[in-house]
């Protein structure tokens, strides 16, 4: 058990271990920045992941990049500027409000509306329905009770 | 009901338009941000001569390639002997980036397989690469005579790449509003 339990705790410290091995910054302010921001940021090389999970050479060089900046006192905004004018809004896992994004925003919306619309046109069609199946089969039982 | 049948194949039909174009695509090619604008600037160490630059101001007055290659990118290997063939037919000069690599694997490279590049720049920490956009190597970017960039291309670039996303646009006139 104790043995299983080492062993556990052992490849669970290679992947804690593996990502990203800068020091974190003295800063905790700074740092929990500097985490939240590559958690939002996504990997080019291996598009589903976010670059903080990633250990692809872009992720690396990204996490320095963004550090450095951090470090130089820029702001979140102007983190995801950078990396918006470089690598385009697909960088971002929660990509801006802007024109060209706008339909990726709306679209659960509309498609939302689009699903309760249809569902109001099919229930009142259902309700103006003269008479429902159910209730012709009801009858027709207790017709075949009364007989019996 | 005849409309509920009009409305599944309508529907039907245009799932399989979506599905035939959207799956088609290569979900790797990202649209370059800077398609139709100043390419970034740069400058670094030669990767031949470290005491001379490689800049984005060599690059203008004329089209040119800029070409972002590393050793151990085995696109980069594919593509090579074609850009050999291309730079050896003077249709354009050909920059070099040498992204994440190591100087004498580099200099060996070139020795083995032949330089096409009239001169590459030596991007060993990639910082020049973060600014030009690269995310995977090779990466193919068409730059005009005012440093504006045309065209990106990502893999290996081949002939048919070439007439087909290039060479309409080497014809292209630019600059010179007068």
């Amino acid at each position: 058990m104790r043995q299983a339990l080492a062993l556990v705790l052992l490849f669970w410290s290679l992947v804690a271990a593996g990502i990203d091995t800068e020091p974190a910054f003295e800063d905790e302010a700074l740092q929990a920045r500097y985490e939240k921001i590559i958690d939002e940021v996504r990997c080019l090389k291996c598009q589903n992941q976010t670059i903080k999970d990633s250990n692809a050479f872009l992720a690396a060089d990204l996490r320095r990049e963004i550090r450095g900046l951090l470090a130089d006192g820029k702001s979140d905004e102007e983190v995801y500027d950078f990396l918006v004018e470089r690598y385009g809004e697909f960088a971002l896992y929660r990509p801006r409000l802007s024109g060209k994004t706008l339909i990726l925003w709306l679209a659960p919306a509309l498609l939302v509306l689009g699903g309760v619309f249809l569902l109001v046109r099919i229930l009142r069609r259902r309700m103006s329905l003269p008479i429902d199946d159910e209730a012709l089969e009801l009858s027709t039982d207790d017709d075949a009770h009364a007989q019996g | 009901m005849m409309l509920r049948y009009i409305f599944l194949i309508v529907a039907f039909i245009a799932l399989m338009v979506m599905f035939s174009i959207g799956l088609r695509k290569d979900p790797s090619a990202l649209p370059s941000p800077f398609i139709d604008k100043a390419a970034p600037a740069f400058e670094l160490p030669d990767l031949e001569d470290p005491q001379k630059t490689v800049s984005r101001d060599d690059l203008l007055g004329k089209k040119t390639l800029v070409n972002v290659w590393a050793t151990w990118c085995v696109g980069c290997r594919e593509e090579h002997a074609y850009l050999m063939q291309l730079a050896q037919s003077g249709a354009i000069p050909i920059y070099g980036i040498n992204w994440r690599d190591n100087r004498d694997d580099a200099l060996r490279w070139l020795q083995q397989y032949g330089n096409p590049y009239v001169a590459s720049g030596f991007d060993a920490d990639a910082r020049v690469g973060i600014d030009w956009g690269v995310y995977g190597a090779p990466e193919t970017f068409l730059v005009d005579e005012q440093g504006v960039v045309l065209h990106k291309h990502l893999g290996p670039l081949d002939a048919v790449i070439w007439q087909r996303d290039f060479v309409p646009l080497l014809a292209l006139v630019t600059g010179d509003e007068s």
